[in-house]
């Protein structure tokens, strides 16, 4: 029973994947199919009212090993080795300098807005 | 008869065991090292795996799509990966639901800035079209920001690469960047991190507390959400009004 729990969870992860890959493909929307997955399997834990235990154990060690999914198509850059060495000095300026500006962009807005709207909470009467 | 190096070579080298065994060691080795640094930032598992592998492959002469037969295992893992960050945003709904304003409004000046910046630098420095639309998407998580690319003109194959190094920036500086200019709250830090380096961000957000962790998975999927709806409009403008 609890080993194909696990591979019911993971079945579940895949409709989702599914059904989003075919409505996008299906109205052309810009989302990709895993993105609105994502948006079905969380309007399904809505709907349910709370996360099941061994869902909440398989999404957790799936997303705790998030960054070695990453390592195949990080592999890729051997691929590109030509175009990378010939625009090597613009991506690496701009792949440095908008990470950097998009950490504090973001950083600054939400630390701003976030004062802001408790601050508005705070005073109103 | 006991097999000869060379054969065994030759049936390792075209079968998706050997090179999916690499990935993990690889990956193992990154880890291990990270966590025996004292979980330093800038010892990045990711890079440390990517620098392993492609050392390896170019020694061996292995080329990447013999070596990606292998791989394709763990990146196939990325689909269900994604739909699995519904969990915690689920988890976090009811903890920032009084956070929404504040937090729409960061997701769309982070995710503009994040799209025009990359673009726009890129152009200033004279890349090419097919460049300039492989990078802007780049802080989208890998398989929103290849459709993205796809759809605009770029090489979805040189944005994997791009997003990757943005996530693998993101992680190894992005907490000192934000101390520096005095963002020290968790949610702050892990929603900017989240937004601009996705799931390496997020990774390493996790590291640092449960809340940043939290608030970055959350910024890596509204990100990702909001990119393809941003990008595909800011280059087309772009386009018109630049290098049209």
């Amino acid at each position: 029973m609890q080993r194909n729990r696990i591979i019911l969870i993971f079945t579940i992860l895949l409709v989702c994947q599914l059904i989003g890959e075919v409505i996008t493909r299906l109205f052309h929307w810009p989302v990709p199919g895993p993105v609105l997955g994502m948006v079905i399997l969380f309007c399904g834990l809505l709907l349910r009212g709370h996360v099941p235990e061994e869902l909440g154990a398989v999404t957790g060690g799936l997303l705790q090993n998030l960054s070695l999914l990453f390592v195949p198509a990080g592999v890729g850059v051997m691929l590109h080795a030509q175009l990378l060495a010939e625009n090597w000095a613009a991506l690496s300026v701009a792949l440095v300098l908008s990470a950097a500006i998009t950490i504090v962009v973001t950083g600054l807005v939400m630390t701003w807005a976030t004062r802001l709207t408790e601050h508005s909470g705070t005073e109103a009467p | 008869m006991i097999a000869s190096p060379r054969e065994i070579w030759v049936y390792l080298a075209a079968s998706p065991l050997l090179h999916l065994t690499l990935t993990l060691v690889a990956y193992l080795l990154g880890d291990y090292l990270y966590h025996k640094s004292g979980e330093k930032a800038v010892v990045n598992p990711v890079l440390i795996a990517i620098a392993i592998l492609v050392t390896v492959l170019l020694a061996t002469g292995t080329s990447y799509a013999t070596y990606f037969e292998g791989a394709q295992f763990v990146h196939f893992l990325l689909g269900p990966a994604t739909v699995a960050l519904a969990v915690p945003l689920y988890r976090q709904f009811e903890r920032v639901r009084h956070s929404v304003p504040a937090l729409l409004v960061s997701l769309v000046a982070g995710s503009v800035t994040a799209v025009l910046s990359a673009t726009l630098i890129t152009w200033v420095l004279g890349a090419p079209t097919n460049v300039i639309a492989s990078i802007a998407p780049k802080s989208a998580t890998t398989p929103i920001a290849m459709g993205i690319a796809e759809q605009i003109g770029g090489l979805p194959s040189l944005t994997a690469v791009l997003v990757i190094l943005t996530g693998i920036l993101g992680a190894m500086f992005g907490t000192t960047v934000l101390t520096w200019v005095g963002v020290r709250d968790p949610a702050a830090q892990g929603f900017a991190i989240g937004l601009a380096s996705h799931g390496i961000g997020t990774a390493r957000a996790l590291q640092v507390s449960e809340a940043a962790g939290a608030f970055s998975a959350l910024a890596m999927g509204l990100n990702g959400l909001a990119t393809s709806l941003l990008a595909p409009l800011l280059v087309h403008w772009l386009q018109r009004w630049l290098w049209g």
